[in-house]
């Protein structure tokens, strides 16, 4: 072993494909129309927000729709991911020693594989959030409603749409929470936005985060050395 | 419909400023008495030639209520229902002019999220303002009544105004001056509960025990009221509602709802505002960066 | 009305029958609701079907279409079996005392002098006991076995509560409870108004039904009272104008006759008009018919009138039969015997009997004029419009003129309402495009037709030529020069016999009333009843004064009222013999011991002393009739006859078909169905959201009920297999209709002579032309025969069958 450190650039490792950063930047600027739009129609406070789309009709009628992007992008994100977030032992492992993930001692952490398990539990409350919000917003959508009871039969009672209205404003906040926590790590845990960037990451990256996953890259050749 | 000046208002929706300092006017009040109504339509008629406005001709389903239900341009509507009299075995014909209630707490109102789309004046009629009004239909989800409608046309909501633009002449709505038995009243609310007290007694006398008013508490009583042969039994007139009031997933999400959804969004950008503060960034460090190398450049 | 709408609050009890007020009058009906909320007044609903009008009632009694004389005789057996009769006023204000000549009889349903191959009465029998004094013969202890009050008892003894019930269908307790309330009007303190209309027209014994009502409200004393009365509820704006202005075949305005062929000169004519007195010391307003009818004369052909020509007597056509009305005409034109056709304001393709009669009776005419302001079916009869009017446009030869008129909201002029009121009205908007008025089009045909006569010469070209046309503008006579020819001016001065220097009537003046109507030519009126409403103090109609001292409901200052501006009628009745009112808190007039004075225009003369001078002043008795003379073509009673089409033998004459005296032309009896075929018993009707066939060319009235339906109980729908909002087939011998099924509670299945009849309901404002959906007109179904009397279609009972259908009419 040669205990000389390797001088030079850092070495990259790819982690996300184009096509998987297309998806995830489509589905971005949709979440940010539909938290933007969202919100400006939850709290008086914030209908200014409508102004950055034209005003509050233009709310009403992009919202629905950004929200129809926004829903088949995570359809085929959620299949494309899948495989990579299945859970697995080394997860409660992880999370057991979640006070050294705040804490940001890795060292302490079992190593992991391409996703950890609070980027799982990120990516499995949405498969749980999206079709809720899919659901309770058709529910609160009057061409989505025109659509479904000439289409399926489909009715909803008032008393639907006022649940529907609920839901998708708890659902709401909670998906605005868990993406501030999406987006706040990314930021926190440096050289992490690259991957959605550049598409890849640094070998460093790789392994203080995610060394199973840079292990297994490294084993099946998709790191170029030097 | 924007006949009224701001100091005319006392509520307007999505609003979080201050209301202006109105005081309140003379309140209004539309008295329909159902025993005097003879289901002639003059109103319906009246309200279609006041506002401009006209329906597709419909079809017959089997019953006298055409249109079938309330639309963007049927701002009123008769609802006709056959009702044996189980203790007097004798049929009764009932008779509803179906509509706004003009509430004195509008769940419409409440529920607006475009601010000034909905207001109500001074004089307590609920009106929709349809410069501001965007469409979400978030008005027939707040009222109690099922009343507001939305339309495919134009993507605003629409309900009767109490004709508050004759009101703003002098006049009295059209309904109440087309209806030929004067079933249909208007005055000060003072006035109508008055006169509902009389129209009670003459049902009372005619064999009516349970003749009353229907003012409901639940919305804090209406501007729109009405005489009752079978006050016990709103329901009787094609489903007028027992004991109407703003639903409670409306008061939860409009109410409380709105403060906690924020509270809970704000915290958590706080606490990571305070996380990174107090924790600074996650750093890759160069000893990784140096271990990934040696990893990548070991023989395989 | 012998009253008017805005008496109707004074009354105490209300009874709708024969009509339905609060769907078809909604308007006049606030005089209802004032009355029962302010008054404490009852409101009756007596119907087949439970209507708008039960719907705010406080008692509702169903009863079988066309058998109201049963439900009504029984009502009067009711009243004098309890001695519920208003006793002064029977005994002194009717005939009840007038002795019957011997001869005349009734038996198993028919009067003295039927003849059945004529269908009609000889009627000689049907007259008084004439005493030597040259007056009838009276009887006021009433033991006289031939007085009408005891043939009146003897007449109605069938019509026992159960009968009633076998024939109307109407359960024996409802009667019963209806029958007293009404009976209970018979205190001289109470009145009871009657409100009907075309549902006691329309049938063949239309005038016997309304007769029959009257009959009863004089046996309570309810005529000439405020709150009383019979009040007729008109359907047209302007009908009762209609009728007063005489455009009825045989009649002439303010209700004279046309001269028949009966009467071949002036001298024949005038002694079968001009009534003497009967009684001693009565009015026979009557007497003062040539009076109206010269002055009538003067206005039709002004110098040309004179004495010497009796007043061009020989000018008015003489009319060869009893009357050339809707169904004769059709018939005529059905047969080829009436080749052209003025449809003026009238679409009698949607609104006469067996429209396929009157559509194949159009196509044989040479030319067809349509004046209307709308499109009509009548105008459009050629077209081809699928199921609802099949036409193969090729083959039908008549050439059809459509003449575009205004529309009331588009003219000036008057019309009269059910009150008797003529109000002015004012243009509203301009007339659309071509749009000429009816009178600007009739001026024209008249100039053309006189210059062709003047040209060509002709059989009789006399009474055109000297037709009487003094407008300023011949072209385009004005509504207010043609309302002061109405009214009548004088045409030569008429100076004080005693007093030589004095004129009583100055020439050009406009007449101020018509009793000052003279029968020499010096006065000129064009229909006498108006007179007094365009006087020298200007339009009276256009008054639009509100006050009404009291609150009496008169508003005399409003508008002007024939006759004379009356507002009620028969009003001296109001007062007992001695000329006071008999409700003090209800006073019309009183007599103050010289003259007559209070609210009204007394309908008797100011001086006449209350015990000397009866009320019925048009009567020659003076008195109100109970029996009549021959003046009604189908008895001096009232009859139950079923209607023609009928679901039961008439329990009271089983082998008499409809009733016996109604005309029926050769063809329409084959096309009668019986209830073995037909085993339904169906109406027609009209819904307050639409007028006749007009406002389904407007978009909010269409929208407001858009789509032709029958209604039909839930009790026959279940028998039937017929679902609510469903299609429907309706048929009867004569057409077919395809219609959405309305199935309500609101008609039941009655029970009459034991076996179950099911009602269907027909409105009828569909067609094919306007904003509303397409649909079939009523009249697809109604049989060709009218009332007796007056030959009012029988459009309120007939049979029919219905079956559901998968599918609704194919438009083409």
């Amino acid at each position: 072993m040669n205990d000389k450190a390797p001088s030079g650039a850092p070495v990259r490792v790819p982690r996300y494909s184009g096509s998987a950063r297309i998806n995830h930047w489509i589905m971005a600027i949709a979440f940010v129309i539909l938290l933007l739009s969202g919100l400006s129609l939850f709290h008086p406070a914030l209908f200014f927000l409508s102004g950055i789309f034209g005003g509050g009709a233009m709310v009403r009628w992009l919202h629905p729709w950004a929200g129809v992007v926004f829903a088949l992008g995570f359809l085929m994100l959620f299949i494309r991911f899948l495989p990579a977030n299945l859970p697995e032992l080394t997860d409660f492992k992880w999370l057991a020693k979640i006070r050294y993930v705040v804490s940001g001692r890795d060292e302490f952490l079992p190593e992991v594989g391409k996703y950890n398990a609070g980027q799982k539990l990120v990516f499995w409350s949405q498969a749980a959030l999206v079709p809720i919000m899919v659901v309770s917003g058709f529910a609160l959508w009057t061409p989505g409603l025109d659509f479904l009871q000439s289409t399926f039969g489909i009715k909803a009672t008032m008393d639907h749409r006022r649940l529907a209205a609920v839901v998708h404003a708890a659902a709401a906040v909670t998906t605005i929470v868990i993406w501030i926590v999406h987006v706040y790590a990314a930021i926190w845990v440096r050289g992490t936005l690259s991957a959605m960037i550049r598409g890849s990451v640094t070998g460093g990256w790789g392994w203080r985060h995610h060394r199973r996953w840079l292990k297994r890259e490294v084993a099946d050749g998709h790191v170029k050395s030097g | 419909m924007t006949t009224f000046q701001p100091l005319d208002i006392v509520r307007t929706s999505a609003t979080v400023t201050t209301a202006p300092p109105a005081g309140r006017d003379v309140e209004v009040a539309k008295l329909i008495d159902v025993s005097k109504c003879i289901g002639c339509k003059a109103c319906q008629s009246a309200c279609l030639e006041w506002n401009d406005l006209r329906e597709p001709v419909g079809t017959n389903l089997g019953v006298y209520d055409n249109p079938h239900d309330l639309t963007p341009n049927t701002w009123t509507l008769m609802r006709f229902t056959e009702w044996e009299n189980p203790q007097s075995g004798n049929l009764e014909w009932l008779i509803r002019k179906d509509g706004c209630m003009h509430c004195e707490d509008p769940g419409c109102l409440k529920a607006c999220p475009a601010p000034g789309a909905i207001v109500q004046y001074a004089n307590c009629i609920v009106d929709f303002q349809h410069d501001a009004c965007i469409g979400c239909g978030y008005c027939e989800k707040g009222c109690p009544f099922n009343i507001p409608r939305v339309s495919r046309i134009d993507n605003k909501a629409y309900k009767c105004s109490l004709c508050s633009d004759r009101l703003a002449i002098g006049q009295q709505p059209a309904c109440a001056k087309a209806c030929p038995t004067h079933a249909i009243m208007f005055g000060t609310k003072t006035e109508m509960l008055a006169q509902a007290e009389k129209n009670i007694g003459v049902l009372k006398t005619r064999g009516y025990s349970k003749a009353g008013l229907y003012n409901p508490p639940g919305v804090s009583g209406t501007h729109v009221m009405y005489v009752l042969h079978h006050a016990d039994q709103p329901q009787l007139y094609a489903g007028l509602a027992d004991n109407p009031s703003i639903s409670p997933l409306v008061e939860a999400w409009k109410g409380i709802g709105k403060y906690a959804g924020m509270a809970v969004i704000g915290a958590t950008a706080l606490i990571g505002a305070f996380h990174y503060l107090v924790r600074g960034p996650n750093k890759v460090s160069a000893h990784d960066e140096d271990e990934a190398k040696r990893l990548a450049e070991a023989p395989k | 009305m012998t009253n008017s709408w805005t008496d109707i609050k004074n009354t105490d009890l209300v009874l709708i029958m024969g009509g339905n007020a609060a769907e078809a009058h909604p308007c006049g009906f606030k005089g209802v609701i004032e009355a029962r909320n302010t008054r404490g007044a009852k409101l009756i609903v007596v119907d087949p079907r439970f209507t708008r009008s039960a719907s705010v009632a406080d008692y509702y009694a169903p009863i079988r279409q066309g058998t109201d004389i049963a439900f009504l005789l029984g009502v009067i057996k009711y009243c004098v079996e309890n001695n519920k009769v208003q006793w002064e006023y029977v005994k002194n204000y009717t005939n009840a005392s007038c002795i019957v000549k011997e001869g005349y009889g009734y038996q198993d349903g028919l009067f003295t002098g039927y003849d059945e191959s004529k269908r009609d009465y000889n009627r000689g029998s049907w007259s008084y006991e004439m005493g030597e004094d040259g007056f009838v013969k009276v009887d006021d202890t009433l033991a006289d076995p031939r007085c009408v009050w005891n043939l009146l008892k003897a007449h109605v003894a069938i019509y026992t509560p159960e009968m009633v019930e076998r024939i109307t269908g109407t359960p024996k307790d409802k009667f019963l409870y209806v029958a007293k309330a009404i009976a209970e009007t018979s205190a001289p303190d109470k009145a009871m108004t009657s409100m009907y209309a075309l549902g006691w027209t329309q049938h063949s014994k239309g005038s016997q039904n309304i007769r029959c009502m009257a009959m009863l409200q004089l046996i309570l004393g309810n005529m000439g009272l405020r709150g009383g009365g019979m009040n007729a509820l008109r359907g047209h704006s302007n009908i009762q104008g209609l009728t007063d202005i005489g455009l009825m075949s045989n009649l002439l305005p303010g209700y004279m006759t046309l001269p028949t062929d009966g009467d071949p000169d002036f001298a024949t004519y005038a002694s079968k008009r001009v009534f003497k007195p009967m009684r001693p010391g009565q009015v026979s307003f009557w007497q003062n018919y040539m009076k109206f009818f010269v002055s009538f004369q003067k206005t039709m052909f002004g110098a040309a009138a004179t004495k010497d020509n009796n007043f061009a007597f020989d000018y008015l056509p003489k009319i060869d039969v009893p009357s050339y009305d809707m169904l004769r005409a059709f018939e005529m034109m059905h047969n080829g015997q009436m080749n052209g056709y003025f449809c003026q304001g009238f679409n009698p393709i949607q609104s006469a009997p067996n429209k396929a009669k009157i559509k194949a009776a159009l196509g044989k005419l040479k030319f067809l004029v349509v004046m209307d302001p709308l499109k009509t079916e009548t105008a459009r009869f050629w077209e081809d419009h699928g199921e609802f009017n099949p036409s193969t446009p090729a083959d039908v030869k008549t050439e059809v003129f459509e003449l575009p008129t205004t529309c009331f909201a588009e003219d000036e002029g008057s019309l009269v309402n059910s009150s008797r009121w003529l109000q002015w009205h004012w243009a509203g908007a301009t007339p659309p495009n071509e749009t000429k008025s009816d009178v600007w089009i009739m001026a024209q045909l008249w100039k053309r037709l006189k210059a062709l006569y003047e040209k060509e010469g002709g059989a009789f070209p006399d009474a055109i030529k000297a037709l009487n046309w003094p407008y300023k503008n011949p072209d385009d006579p004005q509504p207010e020069e043609i309302a002061r020819e109405m009214n009548g001016s004088v045409v030569e001065d008429v100076v004080d016999p005693n007093d030589p220097t004095k004129k009583l009537l100055e020439k050009g003046k406009q007449m101020a009333a018509f009793a000052a109507l003279r029968d020499d030519g010096s006065t000129a009126a064009g229909c006498w009843i108006y007179t007094g409403c365009f006087t020298e103090a200007g339009n009276m109609m256009a008054r639009r004064d509100t006050s009404d001292p009291d609150n009496t409901g008169a508003y005399s200052k409003w508008a002007f009222a024939w006759p004379a501006n009356r507002r009620i009628l028969y009003n001296r009745a109001s007062a007992d013999m001695a000329g006071k009112p008999w409700d003090p808190k209800r006073k019309i007039i009183e007599w103050d011991g010289a003259k007559w004075s209070g609210y009204d225009v007394p309908d008797i003369a100011p001086t006449a002393a209350p015990d000397k001078v009866m009320p019925f002043i048009m009567c020659e008795e003076g008195v109100g009739r109970l029996w009549v003379r021959g003046l009604m073509k189908d008895g001096p009673f009232p009859v139950h006859y079923e209607p023609f089409e009928s679901p039961i033998d008439n329990p009271i004459a089983p082998k008499i078909r409809g009733n016996p005296a109604a005309r029926v032309f050769k063809g329409d009896m084959e096309v009668f169905g019986t209830a073995k075929d037909y085993p339904y018993a169906a109406v027609t009707y009209r819904l307050t959201e639409h007028f006749h066939y007009w406002t389904k060319h407007n978009a909010v009235n269409a929208t407001l009920q858009p789509e032709f339906f029958v209604e039909i109980s839930e009790q026959l729908a279940a028998e039937k297999k017929i679902t609510s909002g469903g299609w429907v087939r309706v048929w009867s011998m004569r057409g077919s209709v395809k219609a959405k099924a309305v199935v309500t509670k609101r008609i039941k299945p009655l029970i009459c002579d034991g076996k179950t009849v099911h009602i269907v309901g027909i409105p009828i404002h569909w067609g094919f032309m306007g904003a509303a959906k397409k649909g079939f007109g009523a009249n697809n179904l109604t049989p060709f025969v009218g009332d007796a009397n007056i030959e009012t279609p029988e459009f309120k009972a007939f049979l029919v069958d219905v079956e559901p259908i998968a599918s609704g009419p194919v438009v083409s």
